[in-house]
């Protein structure tokens, strides 16, 4: 385990950071609330860095273990024109979700 | 007043002829168009669809005959619904019509129930006070200064105020058994896997669970006879055999009935009122004759810390779906109407604007708890020390049958009062998150009043798919008490 101590605070470089990786977009008041907030949370977390934890496992799932295995056979699904209409931008005619210009 | 009937009395009285299905229908309808202007219980009422419904009851003898005939239902509006908005309360899917059903919705409705409409809750869940809605906040009957709970308060501000005799919630880390402690009702939150969680908006995928709010723990049983079960479209729903619970509660009685009680947890910054109730009804299950039994759970004080880091991982995971693409809120342009974003900026403009400040609190929180460097130091380490709180119930349930805890460590607080500090709007979760993280079943049952007519709440917790001795225990307590029997004034 690598040793660890979180600054109370995030920078805004940091928040802006995280902002982008999570495709977010921030105001200036936000940016400065969330550097705070962040830092107040992660800094009362930081109590489970007290805790021995060698030697046990992760726990990602609390499943029971079963087989959630099935056949693989073809059932009816969402039709295209359902799935389409939600979209904010779709092309009913020829079937697809439109997004703005990816490539110049 | 009379008092509001309860799931097994509407479905008797409609089953046996005595009221119809439309007529309970209508009653409960105008109780919401009455109440629902202050409560702000519903995010949308299915008047017309309730209505049609109720009908199709009453025209059939065989739907007369169904374990829920007749019986109104709100639901979150976190579960998808057919044909009917379902919002998540959040901007960013004011206008989503899901094209399919929640499986639990689909198994309400062939069981004869009648959905009335789509309860408010904080944005995605996210909540433990219902201020985060984007619909602005439910509030408490008992109280209307004050918060129901969170994050589905509006369904169990339907049931306190007689709008449904049943609702359902979503539980991730107490945000059933909460609003259903603060607003003085049952509310269960079953074991993780016993009830389909397909057409949920996944919040924390390990630990979110559906489960229902009701009048009265026969009424949680016989909602739960028709919700638990196996379903394929969920692949960790479990497969374990679904008893009748209804058939535990003729058994109960709490003779030789084990209940532990962490002291150390509890006796720490609860609030006084709460204590006092929480006292008493344990001697009240002494009196019955269950036995007392002291319980450590020494990791169990690190559950907050460690549900905030997994919680907020996961939504951080499940939340990216949310891009303005498929659906839900798109932004328009930055530069104004003609203008062209690209796609990035479309992204984070939809985002930015489509939710609200809690659930980019925790999509930042968890974005960076999952972030390369952080990794093992947040989120593998929470999880690490979720194994040893799985390990403290475990060993605790190898001498106690039931955990006893107060469900909320106050009771309802006022509108605003937490707003500002998010760190403290958490610790109202202190003795529900625990149940989330190991899976287990609880539920939180009404054990008193402060002196001001505040709802507060006892939990129990059980072994996994042990929802049998959780109910018949619930049972017991309620059938020596009166605190459930009471309304509130509106």
């Amino acid at each position: 385990m690598l040793a660890f101590a979180m600054p109370a605070t995030f920078s805004r470089s940091q928040i802006e950071a995280i902002a982008s990786l999570a495709h977010l977009r921030l105001d200036e008041e936000e940016i400065e609330l969330y550097a705070r907030q962040l830092g107040d949370i992660l800094e009362y977390a930081n109590q489970v860095q007290n805790i021995d934890t060698t030697g046990v496992p992760p726990t990602a799932s609390v499943a029971a273990r079963h087989e959630a295995d099935r056949p693989d056979t073809v059932r009816a699904s969402l039709d295209r024109t359902e799935a389409l209409a939600n979209a904010p931008d779709a092309s009913l005619e020829s079937g697809l979700f439109k997004v703005p210009r990816v490539i110049g | 007043m009379s008092q509001f009937a309860t799931i097994r009395e509407v479905r008797d009285a409609v089953r046996s002829g005595a009221r119809s299905a439309v007529d309970v229908c209508h009653e409960v309808l105008d109780r919401i168009e009455a109440q629902n202007g202050t409560l702000n219980a519903f995010n949308t009422v299915t008047r017309e669809r309730a209505l049609t419904q109720a009908a199709a009851v009453d025209a059939s003898p065989a739907r007369r005959s169904l374990p829920l005939a007749g019986v109104p239902v709100a639901l979150k509006d976190n579960l998808c619904t057919r044909g009917v908005r379902t919002t998540a309360s959040s901007k960013i899917l004011e206008q989503f019509i899901p094209p399919y059903d929640a499986t639990v919705v689909a198994r309400l409705e062939a069981a004869g129930a009648v959905m009335v409409g789509k309860t408010n809750c904080d944005e995605f869940a996210m909540g433990s006070s219902n201020e985060n809605s984007a619909f602005g906040p439910a509030r408490n009957p008992w109280d209307t200064d004050r918060i129901p709970g969170g994050s589905s308060g509006g369904s169990a501000v339907a049931v306190a105020a007689g709008m449904a005799p049943l609702a359902l919630g979503s539980d991730t880390g107490g945000s059933i058994r909460q609003p259903a402690s603060l607003c003085g009702l049952v509310g269960l939150k079953p074991t993780y896997g016993r009830v389909s969680r397909y057409g949920l908006l996944a919040f924390a995928s390990s630990l979110d669970q559906i489960g229902p709010f009701a009048r009265t723990v026969e009424d949680a049983a016989i909602a739960m006879n028709v919700l638990a079960g196996h379903d394929p479209l969920d692949a960790t729903s479990a497969p374990e055999t679904v008893p009748d619970y209804t058939t535990a509660l003729g058994n109960s009685g709490t003779g030789g009935l084990r209940i532990g009680v962490p002291r150390a947890l509890v006796n720490e910054g609860v609030d006084p009122r709460v204590s006092a109730a929480f006292t008493e009804a344990l001697a009240a299950y002494r009196a019955a004759g269950a036995t007392l039994v002291d319980i450590a759970l020494p990791y169990a004080s690190a559950a907050i810390p460690v549900y905030y880091l997994v919680a907020t991982a996961e939504a951080s995971s499940n939340l990216a779906r949310y891009d303005g693409v498929r659906f839900g809120f798109r932004a328009g342009p930055e530069g104004g109407p003609g203008a062209q974003d690209d796609l990035r900026t479309m992204y984070g403009r939809s985002r930015e604007l489509g939710f609200g400040a809690e659930v980019k609190r925790r999509i930042m929180l968890g974005t960076y708890v999952l972030s390369a460097g952080y990794y093992d130091a947040y989120y593998l380490k929470a999880q690490q020390v979720r194994t040893l709180i799985r390990r403290d119930y475990e060993q605790a349930f190898e001498q106690v049958d039931v955990v006893a805890m107060p469900t909320s460590p106050t009771p309802a607080f006022r509108i605003g009062e937490r707003v500002a500090d998010p760190l403290q709007m958490y610790l109202a979760d202190v003795f529900t998150v625990s149940a989330n993280l190991a899976g287990l079943p609880a539920i939180s049952i009404p054990c008193g009043f402060t002196e001001d007519q505040l709802p507060i709440g006892l939990q129990l917790t059980g072994r996994m798919f042990d929802e049998t001795t959780l109910l018949s225990a619930a049972h017991a307590y309620e059938q020596q008490t009166a605190w459930w029997k009471a309304q509130p004034t509106l």
